[in-house]
């Protein structure tokens, strides 16, 4: 391990050991508020030594930094994809934190712990955005997947420990499932690292081995079944409602929003790098393609039902797992003369534009229940009077998840199922398209519950400094990536060449 | 290029919405500043239209407003582009007109009025956007943000107890509609790598698509017809209508059923004019059956507000009706029927926004728009009465009044191509004629109800958009060269491409 190394991993490191801070700071200040100010200040940090590897990059004009810790492989590289995401999950991060000050006092103690955990499982995550070898992966999963289930069970009730168990049962059997696949990915290479995966496969599937093709595929399959646990695709979301409405609301937020980048990060990683192999492409592609369309259909209808607002919530996440999954549907290589990014650049603008958005709506969310007690819809009603700020965010946040202009939502929605369009899955636009007027209804339901119906009772709901900071920050993003969304996609776009190199 | 013009007219009402939410304090200033705006608004339109210039050629766009890499990215590359053509120019003439009624037809509105007029603005904004569009992105931004003011509008200021019924399926089948539209849009887009509408008319008929044009034609043409509406697709009309309040009835049929149609002549006939030629049988015997299923459900109506509502699903027939002339007669297209069509959405949107209008201030006297319990109203309301007579003979198209003209250029127009089925449309004229003078009859003659006798006429600020919608109507039917002439310069290019493809098919 060299001091290169340590350069190259300083924002994970610096992000673990903000969370250590906070558990030390925590045990001598008793004024709980000054968590979240170190908290979001102490964020600067890995943001800026995120900032500093972009631009030592830049410099370069290298496309890749690669560490390897001594040994002969290498597990852990530094470019402007993984970067991109380290962006995203800080800023995520910092945003749950602001919108969570306020909710943990509700919590008698381990105000230090539960920011700490936070911490911890988003340092886990932007390793999985960084890593490029199977094990790594399969650690950094784990590291990330622990601290949520710990959080989800925060609230020691009966529903929030349900929420924890029922997370770590379910994600540990994903888990097995994924290191199943990586098995049969490791028993046919011989490696683990994704780029010689891809190099040994070449040989592979050309000439004739034992199993031919289809075992491979069945551990290709398997990986998908994995990951599929992380970004809540059916069928593999049977956890995502009950865990989003038992966990405290901002875990919630960080889950559907962290949690799904990093997933998509490293399927993004090991599918363009190790399986980018044409033949297989566009037989993973086929998969991706089919479990979008059932993943947003299943999400959309059921959320229809819901009552409570952060289950509905969490069917609507299932959804735009869908929604995402159409970029990674669209390979390049199913056309001849498609552009060979617009795919994965769709994913990642999709993913920042729904991570802003979403964030909007929850932290209003949290805002509201917090001080009316209730995640009911129905008690939602004429918040329109009590909290014009609030249900005025809450409602554009949702008009940004239905996908209608001028939000970021709208623009990000017309990217992903452009890059169908382009790679001949114009069925699978339709079929978005269509489900985006069916979420119409339900998302429209919140709205029409806060403007039409009259307030329960006339007292005002007021928010606290670090929540309004919150609000604001996610409802401009929301509003300016939908009128000029060209910086975002971008930077999307820059930071895909790597995969596609 | 950056004339400025229409980048003033589509974003002046937007600006005032935002000026009311965050300034604009106490409801007699809302209403007086939203007001000033709509004025302004329409005193733009006016000079915009007056500006269009009739002898540059004619498939110039004037007035143009255009920032090529507003999103620059290599697949998505959108520009923010608007200009007039003849097509347009009377569209936003009609939005100003209609914009500006609307707020002073909402000068009794009480409840929630700034927001009231803060989406009534946006939508006017929307509109505009929609006709000023030359970007095909753009467009569809603007067609999609008008769903939202017009889902509030209707939701919150509508008639109990369905308002919200209405409003959600207004919503559903609109999205539903522009869901297919968009990825017609983006098939366009990959195909030729530019939204510029005035581009792809010529790329289009190049080759090259990436799906069968008739089913990227297709899919496009659902949003349009969703939204004229063209019979089967037409449900979601009477209940938005009938729900609706006044401004947004007006709103609602004066410029947002025209939004259908414009996209018609704009996108499918202009873009795909062999696809178009090839489904013009489709298109008059659709039209014949609007006029007439219309028609016949509005001799069962009592409520007002829906009698009027089906009565523009008849008279949007005659649009489609005009439309199936794209096919010509021998070989030759003419311009005739197409502008019959384009004049049936002006003249439409003048004469039903009246209708609408003069039938919201009747509910606000009467309390009620079942018409059995209206009844003697014309001596106690004379002024009211006089303009829903005139607004009825423009409807039923008597000559002089705008309604005959472009009915009459419908007929000129289609009776050579599908003579017979022009010949059984016709008798859509006489059912209406039926139904409006029954109508009237029913509702402002006949003797007076004892109940209605503390019953006004309108005030005078309200007669003051029921008096610039009078004007328009009698201008345009006694002097129609001034709208038709602009039409006409709009509609040229789309015959020529229309004869092209005519031509070839007869070879």
């Amino acid at each position: 391990m060299t001091t290169h190394d340590i350069y190259l991993l300083s924002p994970e490191i610096s992000m673990a050991g903000l969370a250590i801070l906070l558990i030390l700071v925590d045990l001598v200040v008793s004024r709980k508020s000054i968590l979240t100010i170190v908290a979001v200040l102490g964020l600067a940090v890995p943001l800026a030594l995120s900032i500093v590897l972009w631009f030592d990059l830049t410099d370069q004009a290298a496309t890749q930094m690669k560490a390897d810790f001594g040994t002969e492989i290498v597990t852990f590289v530094v470019d402007k994809f993984s970067l991109f995401f380290k962006f995203l999950l800080v800023g995520a991060t910092a945003l749950v934190i602001l919108a969570s000050s306020e909710y943990v006092s509700k919590f008698k103690n381990f105000h230090g712990e539960f920011f700490a955990l936070i911490l911890f499982a988003t340092s886990g995550m932007m390793l999985l955005a960084s890593t490029v070898e199977l094990i790594t992966i399969y650690v950094s999963l784990e590291l990330t997947a622990l601290p949520i289930a710990a959080l989800a069970a925060f609230m020691r009730d009966s529903r929030s420990s349900e929420a924890g168990l029922k997370f770590l049962i379910l994600s540990a059997i994903s888990s097995a499932v994924l290191l199943y696949g990586m098995v049969i990915i490791y028993g046919f290479t011989g490696t683990t690292v994704l780029a010689d995966i891809a190099t040994q496969l070449g040989g592979l599937l050309d000439g004739e081995s034992a199993f031919g093709g289809n075992a491979l595929l069945f551990g290709v399959i398997l990986v998908i079944a994995g990951f599929g646990f992380k970004i809540s695709s059916v069928p593999f979301q049977m956890w995502a409602p009950d865990v989003y409405e038992g966990s405290p609301t901002p875990v919630t937020a960080f889950l559907s929003v962290a949690s799904k980048a990093a997933g998509f990060a490293v399927i993004l990683r090991v599918f363009y790098i190790a399986f980018s192999a044409e033949i297989l492409s566009v037989d993973w592609s086929a998969v991706f393609a089919v479990l979008a369309a059932v993943s947003m259909t299943f999400g959309n209808l059921v959320a229809i039902r819901q009552n409570n607002i952060k289950r509905m919530l969490g069917y609507s996440t299932i959804a735009h797992a869908g929604y995402l999954m159409v970029g990674l549907a669209a390979v390049a290589s199913r056309t001849p003369d498609a552009d060979a990014i617009i795919g994965p650049s769709g994913v990642l603008f999709y993913l920042s534009g729904y991570a802003i958005t979403n964030l909007a709506a929850f932290s209003a969310v949290i805002a509201i229940s917090n001080r009316i007690n209730s995640d009911l819809i129905d008690s939602f009603a004429g918040m329109a009077r009590r909290a014009p700020f609030l249900a005025g965010v809450l409602g554009f946040s949702m008009i940004s998840l239905i996908g209608v202009p001028p939000t970021v939502g709208f623009m990000s929605k017309i990217y992903i199922f452009g890059a169908a369009v382009d790679t001949n899955l114009e069925w699978l636009a339709v079929t978005g398209m269509v489900n985006s007027v069916i979420s119409a209804y339900y998302y429209l339901r919140v709205v029409k519950v806060m403007y039409l119906r009259e307030p329960i009772d006339d007292a005002p709901v007021g928010s606290a400094l670090p929540m309004k900071l919150a609000v604001m920050v996610t409802m401009a993003g929301t509003a300016f990536f939908g009128i000029y969304p060209t910086p975002l996609i971008n930077l999307a776009r820059s930071a895909v060449d790597v995969l596609v190199s | 290029m950056f004339s400025g013009w229409l980048t003033t007219i589509v974003f002046l009402p937007l600006a005032g919405a935002i000026i009311i939410a965050l300034f604009v304090r106490g409801d007699k200033n809302v209403r007086w500043f939203a007001g000033i705006i709509s004025l302004a608004e329409l005193v733009l339109s006016i000079a915009v239209f007056a500006q269009y210039d009739l002898g540059a050629g004619a498939d110039q766009f004037q007035l143009v407003d255009k920032i090529e890499d507003w999103i620059p990215v290599e697949s998505f590359k959108v520009q923010y582009f608007l200009a007039i053509d003849g097509l347009s120019a009377p569209m936003v003439l009609l939005t100003g007109i209609l914009g500006m009624v609307s707020v002073f037809a909402s000068w009794s509105v009480k409840e929630r009025l700034p927001e009231y007029f803060m989406w009534l603005l946006i939508l006017q904004s929307a509109v505009m956007g929609v006709f000023t569009s030359m970007d095909f992105f753009l467009f569809f931004i603007f067609w999609e943000l008008e769903l939202i003011p017009m889902f509030f509008l209707i939701s919150i200021w509508g008639s109990k107890p369905n308002r919200e019924y209405s409003a959600m399926k207004f919503l559903i089948f609109t999205l539903l509609g522009s869901a297919f539209m968009l990825v017609g849009i983006l098939v366009l887009f990959f195909s030729f790598d530019t939204f510029d509408m005035t581009l792809l008319p010529d790329a289009i008929s190049r080759g090259g698509i990436l799906l069968p044009a008739s089913l990227v034609f297709t899919m496009i043409f659902i949003a349009f017809a969703v939204k004229l509406p063209i019979w089967p697709l037409h449900s979601w009309l009477p209940d938005a209508h009938t729900d609706a309040p006044t401004a947004a009835s007006v709103m609602l049929a004066g410029v947002l059923l025209k939004m259908g149609a414009y996209g018609m002549l704009r996108i499918s006939a202009t873009m795909f004019p062999e696809v178009m030629a090839g489904i013009a049988w489709l298109l008059a015997s659709v039209g014949v059956i609007n006029i007439l299923y219309g028609a016949a459900i509005v001799l069962r109506q009592t409520d007002l507000k829906r009698l009027i509502a089906f009565s523009s699903i008849s008279h949007m027939g005659f649009v489609v009706l005009g439309l199936s002339a794209v096919v010509g007669v021998n070989g030759q297209v003419s311009t005739v029927g197409i502008t019959g069509a384009a004049l049936q959405m002006f003249t439409h949107g003048t004469i039903t926004g009246l209708l609408f209008l003069l039938a919201g201030f009747i509910y606000e006297r009467t309390h009620t728009r079942h018409i059995p319990h209206l009844g003697g109203l014309a001596t106690r309301m004379p002024m009211l009465t006089g303009a829903l007579v005139l607004a009825g003979l423009a409807s039923l198209g008597l000559p002089s009044t705008s309604g005959f003209v472009s009915e009459i250029h419908v007929f000129l127009g289609v009776f050579p191509v599908w003579s017979w089925l022009t010949a059984v449309g016709a008798f859509g004229v006489v059912l209406t004629a039926g139904y409006i003078l029954w109508m009237i009859q029913r509702a402002m003659f006949g003797p007076e109800n004892q109940h209605l006798n503390n019953v006004s006429d309108a005030t005078v600020m309200e007669m003051v958009p029921v008096a610039v919608m009078v004007a328009a109507i009698m201008v345009v039917g006694i002097y129609p060269a001034i709208i038709a002439d602009v039409f006409t310069t709009g509609i040229q290019p789309i015959v020529d491409s229309l004869q092209i493809a005519v031509t070839a098919n007869l070879q």
